[in-house]
């Protein structure tokens, strides 16, 4: 039973798909633990996960950042987590990272190196416990490095190989490690993009699909089953075709 | 980005401003000279269209208490009645009045003062509401109810957002024992049977009737008429009587595709009107609350089937002495041009409260067309009719109705105009339909 598993701690919970995570966890029946940065912002959302779902909320600050702080994190949680979902992430202006080497290591510093140091952080902390999961967001952006969105696709190709290996070194542990990822997605970073309808999901079905990856002990998910398909094609294009088509 | 409401007539390229927390409500009402809001676009026509400015309220959707002994609910106005229905028929709740759609937000419930198959019991939403938190233009968040700021409290329910943005909402709910309707079904062959049935069923807390508007001569006017109560426990076969207040898994479908524009017509509507009333059949029957009031939401996106050109819904209501003779006029007209609709739908209303609110006692006809310069003739000479028998417009339906049927049909318009010459003396207020009607 899921609602054996354990409270859930949501990191970036205040972005849309954080927060749909946190719903769908909530309404299965899971303690969730909100964080982000300027977590106060969320207090609406813990009255809401009470009346809505009558499960136990609460908010802390985290920001993915300051590494150097996040073993004092988790340890200020009290009691670790069944499952840590990480969503944290940003994607800048391409324009801008390719220009200002600065702009650049923050995309890659929020989508990479910040994520992988908290995964590891309680990864080591479930392994000396024997079991919990830890969930992933990456991005299909990671799959093949384009010209519209390397820089921040490189990172998440980053997140995506480092889950990978976290999975492959866990593997004979009780702990599961899940790489998600959602494929276009109708949230506040995509609004005003003209996207294909058939590809773009809502935010509350990417939650559904991470709580139903869980549940059924999954590796690696895209969120429509079509982005499979999409990426197979786009990753086995030859270089000498792909890099001058506009993708 | 090109909105539309749930009519798809008309359209417009429209700023989309998403606010997330009441802080930024405001900042969206301080920094923008014209805006309106929106909730989940379900109203017809232009009401929720403002091109400089629309607030969707989409992320305002948080519930924010509830008290389980008394069925009272607090909720910011972008709450879904779909997730209302489902977080609460569970617990024995249900909403104490419901449109025909559980895809609309509780804010555009009281801008539109929604009325339900129970309005000759119940009243409309606004009847409901204890209390409401509203942002005026000035910035100044009044909270109002039938006993504090009630002018306020009047003018906006039915006020269509042109009092400011509905932050906050606490209304009562209804107890319920099950998930099911005890449904009676009954044929009347002409309009007069019609009428009869609906007074005889006034003790009923659900009635409405599905009425042909294709039928000529002496079935003019026929229709099935539907009543229902919430059943009792002791209703439920035995094998259901364990989980009473289970809802059903949805099942829907989406309309795939606009359909092509000559696929309703008066034959395809004629033989599915015909074969709808022949098929029906009177008796009495335990339906789901979805089949019940929803039946419609099953089919995803069915404002498609009228095509790319969109649908106008016109939906009147006549006061009850000119009821049968004006009704017997409107669908006379709508039954010689064979413009009809598969969803003729026929209520009987109790009397009016809220300053802009639609009801009145009376009879309420709402028809479907497809939006074109056709239906634009007809519906203005449906107009006329109406006006003519004391009747009025359904503004969250209306599309295209002129200000000088407006100011015929709305007496309390000049008591809306002079509240809102206090409380929005620069019109910041302002939607598509508000400019069209001159307010």
């Amino acid at each position: 039973m899921s609602a054996n598993r354990g409270s859930v701690l949501v990191l970036g919970a205040a972005s849309d798909i954080g927060r749909a995570i946190a719903h769908a966890y909530a309404k299965a029946g899971r303690p969730v633990i909100l964080a982000a940065r300027n977590a106060t912002r969320l207090d609406p959302d813990l009255k809401d996960f009470a009346v809505r779902y009558g499960v136990a909320a609460r908010t802390v600050e985290f920001d993915v950042l300051d590494i150097a702080g996040h073993g004092a994190f988790l340890e200020k949680l009290g009691e670790l987590p069944g499952t840590v979902v990480c969503v944290v992430g940003f994607m800048g202006e391409q324009a801008r990272s390719e220009q200002d080497p600065a702009a650049a290591e923050l995309v890659i510093r929020s989508n990479y190196v910040g994520p992988a140091a908290i995964m590891a952080e309680a990864a080591n902390r479930m392994v000396a416990r024997g079991s919990g999961t830890l969930i992933g967001i990456s991005s299909v952006a990671g799959d093949r490095g384009r010209a519209s969105n390397y820089v921040y696709g490189s990172a998440k190709a980053g997140f995506t190989a480092y889950l990978s290996g976290l999975r492959n070194r866990l593997a004979k542990t009780g702990v599961a490690v899940i790489t998600v990822k959602p494929g276009f997605v109708a949230t506040q970073m995509t609004a005003g993009m003209k996207l294909p309808k058939p590809l773009l999901a809502q935010p509350a079905e990417v939650a559904d699909a991470v709580v139903a990856a869980e549940a059924k002990r999954r590796d690696v998910i895209y969120v429509r089953p079509v982005w499979r398909l999409v990426m197979l094609i786009i990753r086995g294009l030859p270089e000498a075709i792909f890099k001058r088509s506009k993708l | 980005m090109m909105l539309s409401g749930w009519g798809r007539y008309p359209r417009a390229e429209c700023r989309v401003v998403e606010p997330d927390g009441a802080a930024e409500t405001l900042a969206a009402i301080s920094g923008n000279d014209s805006l309106i809001a929106r909730g989940n676009g379900r109203s017809y026509g232009d009401s929720s269209l403002n091109p400089e400015a629309t607030v969707s309220t989409r992320r305002e959707n948080r519930f924010i208490a509830f008290d389980p002994a008394t069925g009272v609910l607090t909720c910011e106005a972008g709450a879904m009645l779909s997730d209302i229905l489902a977080t609460f028929v569970p617990r024995g709740w249900f909403p104490p009045v419901t449109p025909g759609t559980k895809f609309v937000t509780v804010g555009g419930m009281i801008a539109a003062d929604v009325h339900g198959k129970n309005h000759h019991k119940a009243g409309a939403f606004g009847d409901h509401v204890e209390w409401l938190d509203l942002a005026l233009a000035d910035g100044q968040v009044l909270r109002c109810s039938a006993a504090e700021n009630a002018e306020l409290f009047a003018a906006t329910r039915g006020g269509m957002g042109l009092t400011g943005i509905i932050l906050a909402v606490c209304f009562r709910m209804t107890p319920i024992e099950t998930a099911s309707i005890r449904q009676e079904t009954l044929r009347a062959g002409d309009l007069a049977e019609t009428m009869d049935l609906f007074e005889q069923s006034r003790d009923w807390t659900y009635t409405v009737a599905w009425i042909d508007c294709l039928a000529k001569g002496g079935g003019l006017g026929r229709s099935l008429l539907y009543r229902g109560e919430h059943a009792r426990l002791a209703e439920l076969p035995a094998e259901h009587r364990e989980a009473p207040l289970a809802l059903k898994p949805p099942r829907s479908k989406r309309v795939p595709l606009d359909f092509p524009a000559a696929s309703l017509n008066r034959w395809s509507v004629g033989v599915f009107n015909e074969l709808y009333y022949r098929r029906s059949k009177p008796g009495t029957v335990l339906v789901d609350l979805e089949t019940f009031f929803y039946p419609l939401d099953a089919i995803l996106e069915w404002n498609r089937i009228y095509g790319r050109s969109g649908l106008l819904q016109y939906q009147c209501v006549l006061p009850k002495a000119e009821s049968a003779a004006g009704l017997r006029a409107l669908l006379s007209r709508i039954a010689a041009t064979g413009a009809g609709s598969f969803l003729s739908v026929l209520k009987l209303l109790g009397p009016q409260a809220g300053v802009l609110s639609f009801p009145l006692e009376g009879y309420t006809l709402a028809l479907d067309f497809r939006a074109g310069a056709a239906t634009l003739a007809l519906l203005a000479e449906l107009d006329a009719i109406v006006a003519a028998h004391g009747g009025r417009i359904y503004l969250a339906k209306d599309a295209r109705m002129d200000a000088a049927m407006m100011r015929k049909t709305y007496p309390r318009l000049a008591e809306f105009e002079s509240l809102r010459r206090r409380v929005d003396p620069q019109g910041k207020f302002a939607s598509l339909q508000s400019r069209r009607l001159a307010l």
